[in-house]
């Protein structure tokens, strides 16, 4: 799940135009929430009901909203960046003036299709933001055993605009990616983001896993005390609401979710005779 | 009508379809350069501009999302392999992603991506340029595959293939590019999914796709001047979606039948269809059905080798022959098509 990574795409999301795309990973729960706004679909596809937003065909791995411009989301890592490039050249071939951002992890950068995209975004300008969430972790693997490069340092050889951030405050990842979509218009080319994160949970789950060993719960402390939330949650009191205001506003989205949850609970699954159904467009 | 060749065939699906539908561009590694992909690309470049006829750099698999992404943005890209082999660098984003999009979509996005391949043949080739993989294609749910054997099917299924709404392989072979025949004027298109009968027969069904219909019908030729039997040539033309009924139809009224197909026979193409037809004509035939297809090792480099490697007319001729008890004919004095005397048309 993307427990510790939301003020990344909350901060990226609100800094895009609604009409502009997005695309993500097996772990872009809290992008689909950032892109779409809503909860019901999204727990719908979670329980594998019929009226998830891929009718159960997608599930936890491969959200899709294309009506809110979550174009998909890949289980295969790097997978989506090559799909971005082509969305981005749709709105450039069509004078759309629209952009298009792909988030995707570190360890994507080890992949071919990872440099091959960058090559020809470049070479091909198109509006594609990179955004890379650097956990550290591909599953179990730290990062230094895996990459022999860094990666800002590595993309600052296309020449394009790339700004590496230890933040997780949505505030400040929302104006990096502002600066980022300012380049894009200035230069007529992608720009990469690359910002740290912890991931709270194991890789796949909902459970914590730093008894196993290759990591400790100390480095999910340092993170803990600038969780996204907290950031936010700290920032609205500071600015004047009252505490009764924002546990209001909390309740009000608890209410939401629990609604959310409880319908896709009772909901229907598909209708087995459905299974070949979208095969073919 | 108009006398064409299949590589001007394809050249002129290209062109009515980019002149029809602004949403369809082309690209690929050396569509723009001197050789224009065996002619097939020729004057898009000159025509419809560098927006719309681009060459890539060397990153198959990065151009196939590509393509995925901009069919899903409502445009109808059109990519292109010099080789089949290449494709192979582009399975992840095939296989994962570009048969799987409508699907984990639940259909609200389309992927009207055609993707064009050569299949080669040299001589001397060998095993990284030779290749159809059609039979893997069509293994993978959510893509289609076709391909063409005459102009008029280059030129009236690559129409299609561009208006489908889904992924579409399209498989061209070398030797076929050079073939020229009939090919009606104006807009031309011909549905996905409908098998073509290449010669009538009774006695026999030979089931044949892409170069293998040539190797068939000089087949059939033969074994109606040397035995008097008449051979029924019937061409899938799409290997998916795949016309079941027409071929059902063929092999329930001959009671032969004899799959020639151009893949490796084992877990192939061919295998499926003898699949079908075991199944739903059981009753009809009078013999089991038969395959023919590449052998299974590598394509070998050396003409020798390659010569064994490939089945051809006289492959099927000897099964045709041993099927229905008959002494094998004399063909010395027959000519068969090789790499100089190729087969030109028309059919």
């Amino acid at each position: 799940m993307s427990m510790g990574e939301e003020g990344i795409v909350v901060g990226v999301c609100h800094a895009l135009e609604p009409e502009d795309q997005v695309l993500g990973t097996y772990r872009s729960h809290a992008l689909y929430l950032a892109k779409t706004g809503e909860t019901d679909s999204f727990f719908e596809e979670m329980y594998g009901k019929e009226a998830g937003c891929a009718k159960g065909r997608a599930g936890s791995m491969h959200l899709c909203a294309p009506e809110h411009g979550l174009i998909c989301c890949s289980a295969i890592v790097a997978s989506s960046i090559p799909v971005a490039l082509g969305a981005a050249f749709a709105h450039k071939y069509k004078g759309t003036g629209r952009k298009v951002a792909v988030f995707f992890g570190d360890g994507a950068t080890e992949e071919g299709a990872f440099w091959e995209s960058l090559n020809t975004a470049c070479l091909m300008k198109l509006p594609v933001l990179f955004v890379c969430e650097n956990n550290q972790y591909a599953i179990h693997v730290h990062i230094r055993d895996r990459q022999a490069y860094d990666i800002p340092e590595a993309v600052r050889h296309f020449g394009i605009y790339v700004h590496s951030s230890e933040t997780t405050d949505p505030e400040v990842v929302h104006q990096v990616a502002a600066d980022a979509l300012k380049s894009m218009d200035r230069t007529d080319m992608p720009a990469f983001l690359h910002f740290r994160y912890h991931r709270y949970l194991e890789h796949v789950g909902v459970q914590e896993d730093y008894c196993a060993g290759y990591r400790c719960k100390e480095d999910f402390m340092a993170y803990y005390d600038a969780d996204p939330f907290k950031i936010q949650r700290g920032r609205l009191l500071a600015n004047g609401l009252k505490l009764a205001e924002v546990e209001a506003m909390e309740r009000e989205i608890d209410t939401t979710i629990e609604r959310s949850i409880n319908r896709a609970k009772q909901s229907c699954f598909a209708e087995e005779s459905t299974l070949l159904e979208h095969v073919f467009a | 009508m108009s006398d064409l060749t299949f590589r001007e065939a394809i050249n002129s699906a290209l062109i009515q379809e980019m002149e029809r539908d602004q949403s369809v561009f082309l690209y690929g590694l050396d569509v723009n350069d001197h050789k224009r992909i065996f002619g097939t690309t020729h004057n898009l470049l000159e025509r419809f501009g560098p927006k719309r006829c681009f060459f890539t750099p060397l990153c198959e698999d990065t151009m196939t999302g590509f393509g995925l992404g901009a069919a899903a943005n409502g445009l109808r890209p059109v990519h292109v392999h010099q080789r089949v082999d290449f494709m192979m660098l582009a399975m992840n984003q095939l296989a994962n992603m570009v048969s799987a999009f409508c699907y984990m979509s639940a259909g609200k996005l389309k992927v009207p991506l055609t993707i064009r391949a050569v299949i080669g043949r040299g001589w001397g080739q060998s095993f990284q340029h030779s290749k159809s993989m059609h039979s893997v294609f069509a293994h993978i749910p959510g893509l289609k595959v076709v391909l063409p054997t005459t102009p008029m099917d280059a030129n009236g299924l690559l129409a299609s293939s561009i208006r489908d709404d889904n992924p579409v392989i399209f498989l061209e072979h070398r030797w076929l590019h050079d073939i020229h025949g009939d090919v009606p004027d104006g807009e031309y298109v011909i549905p996905l999914g409908k098998a073509e009968i290449a010669r009538e027969g009774l006695d026999f069904t030979v089931i044949a796709v892409s170069w293998m219909v040539v190797e068939a019908l000089k087949a059939a030729e033969v074994m109606q001047r040397k035995h008097g039997v008449t051979v029924e040539v019937v061409d899938p033309r799409t290997a998916v979606p795949l016309d079941s009924e027409t071929l059902i139809a063929s092999v329930t009224k001959t009671g032969r039948c004899l799959v020639a197909d151009y893949d490796w026979a084992f877990c192939g193409f061919s295998a499926e269809i003898a699949a079908l037809i075991s199944e739903h004509c059981f009753g009809a035939l009078k013999a089991p059905v038969c395959r023919l297809g590449f052998a299974h090792s590598p394509c070998p480099t050396t003409r020798p080798l390659e010569n064994r490697f490939y089945p051809g007319a006289i492959d099927i001729i000897r099964l045709i022959e041993a099927r229905m008890q008959l002494a094998p004919a004399d063909l010395f004095d027959e000519r068969f098509f090789t790499y100089e005397n190729r087969f030109k048309g028309p059919f």
